[in-house]
């Protein structure tokens, strides 16, 4: 533990000494570079979706958690007294605060995308809706039903957790589907990465024989790749990312009407989640490299 | 003052046949060596177990009175900048100039400063490589490459170095002022082990230092007879 904390601590000081005895290698460095910056581009994305996921789920928790709906029916002449014995058992139900009931112009405006802008509802059987909110505290949804079902039998409630349920479900899968995505993601970037490492080892075989003919611990020699590797990673990611937020931040917004892919995008101190990205990238540059570094050194002679 | 390296009933083997058997020998600080036999006897195989590239299949090897097989890779590594090592075919790292390959002990020790780079310059000039400082490797002649093989081994002042056949892919001339190296070097007190088929070059040897000679042949490490 030691040993990888004073590697991780060099590789942040650096040695152009120590960099210039491993040769440059063309093809592992540009593969190394672009593959972290194809997958920083990709894990901004992810990271996107992931955000853009969670505020989704929020709002529709936030939004459907609280409030509740109850549908009164009844014949025309009994209406309005049904409807004041639902407010009543409603204002006398606790947890149960913001009592409304919606206004002829409220329920015309709500059905106007089905039966047009003069739908006559004096003349017409249409229940009225009361809205109201819970409290911090709740209220007691069976024990409300209980006493609509005894004084105000034409009355549904409908506290909107079987919309909730499924809604925040999905939100929640789209969640999880963009954080594991950004693991396999850093995942496939450490394989590729140890991949590179370990044909640029096999490629310098001749130059690690001579660096131990001259007495270079194992640890000396691999903090030379290590720190390449991850320099290399860092800036691959950096640019990677870089396009990423660019590309998002071309997206086109659509604010709070936007579902989950219109509205894939940062909001606020979330546009500082995506620098981590190159840091992230780098963490898991400096551990397959390492890994791969001593594995290999250990197996030679 | 400790012994650089004892051998006590060394064997090694590989791939199933003895290359080494029974072979018990200390060399002392300040001592001349040289070891002859044909080739194929096992003298790169000696020189390798003198420095911890190889360890024995039986016996010990102790190193400055420490035994091999407990080193470990650091140790073993620490080791490397006591025993400077003198390859027949000069490994070098070809994508830097020479001055920065014989500097490489320095390098990965850490010791690079100005006081190390004015050492390098001395040294250079010591081994008649100053104006080729800013070359590459592969630029260098079989004799230039001996040259600069032999100061990247002595640029730690190590405590022993170990040549094997540094004058094989050289000319006489160029043997000789390989070997007056060599011999400045052990007139400073260090130990020095030549592997080497050049009879030749061990009686001129023996004029200027009182070298010892081993000979290795059938699987043994012997005193050569009193004609060398």
């Amino acid at each position: 533990m030691r040993r990888f904390v004073r590697q991780a601590a060099e590789i942040l000081r650096g040695d152009p000494a120590a960099d210039r005895v491993v040769p440059p290698t063309g093809i592992t460095a540009r593969l190394t570079l672009f593959t972290a910056a194809a997958m920083a581009f990709l894990a901004v994305f992810a990271l996107a979706l992931s955000l853009a996921a969670g505020r989704l789920a929020d709002r529709w928790s936030e939004e459907l958690a609280r409030g509740a709906t109850l549908r009164v029916s009844a014949p025309a002449g009994e209406m309005e007294q049904q409807l004041a014995a639902a407010l009543r058992v409603l204002e006398t139900t606790p947890g149960v605060t913001e009592v409304q009931p919606l206004t002829d112009d409220e329920q015309r405006a709500l059905l106007e995308p089905w039966f047009g802008p003069d739908l006559p509802l004096e003349s017409l059987p249409v229940p009225r809706l009361i809205t109201f909110q819970e409290t911090g505290g709740g209220y007691d949804p069976d024990g409300l039903r209980l006493r609509l079902q005894a004084e105000v039998p034409g009355a549904v409630l409908d506290d909107h957790r079987r919309w909730r349920r499924p809604l925040l479900a999905a939100a929640s899968g789209l969640r999880v589907m963009g954080w594991s995505a950004l693991a396999l993601i850093f995942g496939a970037l450490g394989a590729m990465v140890s991949l590179a490492a370990n044909a640029s080892l096999a490629a310098n075989a001749q130059v690690i024989s001579v660096l131990r003919l001259v007495g270079a611990t194992d640890d000396y020699i691999a903090a030379a790749f290590v720190r390449r590797f991850t320099l290399r990673a860092v800036a691959g990611a950096a640019l990677g990312t870089a396009v990423g937020l660019a590309a998002v931040a071309l997206m086109p917004d659509t604010g709070d009407t936007g579902g989950v892919l219109t509205g894939l995008g940062f909001r606020g101190l979330h546009w500082l989640w995506p620098l981590l990205v190159p840091l992230l990238a780098g963490a898991v540059a400096f551990l397959a490299t390492r890994i791969a570094t001593t594995s290999v050194l250990g197996d030679l002679p | 003052m400790d012994l650089v390296i004892t051998f006590d009933n060394v064997a090694y083997s590989y791939g199933g046949g003895e290359l080494l058997t029974g072979v018990s020998l200390d060399i002392a600080p300040g001592s001349f060596h040289f070891l002859t036999g044909p080739s194929g006897a096992g003298k790169t195989t000696f020189l390798r177990l003198c420095y911890a590239a190889l360890q024995p299949t039986a016996g010990e090897v102790r190193l400055f009175d420490r035994p091999a097989q407990e080193l470990g890779r650091d140790g073993i590594a620490a080791i490397r900048q006591r025993i400077g090592v003198v390859h027949q075919d000069c490994r070098f790292l070809d994508h830097l100039s020479v001055a920065d390959n014989v500097a490489l002990p320095l390098t990965v020790a850490g010791r690079d400063g100005p006081a190390a780079r004015r050492d390098l310059d001395d040294l250079l000039g010591w081994v008649g490589l100053s104006k080729r400082a800013d070359a590459r490797p592969p630029e260098l002649s079989g004799g230039e490459r001996q040259r600069a093989a032999l100061a990247r081994a002595v640029i730690v002042s190590p405590d022993a170095i170990l040549a094997d056949e540094p004058t094989g892919n050289v000319d006489w001339e160029m043997s000789q002022r390989l070997l007056q190296l060599l011999v400045e070097f052990n007139r400073m007190g260090r130990a020095v082990i030549v592997a080497t088929h050049d009879l030749g070059l061990v009686r001129v040897a023996k004029k200027q230092v009182p070298a010892r000679v081993l000979r290795i042949a059938n699987r043994q490490v012997t005193a050569a007879g009193a004609d060398l």
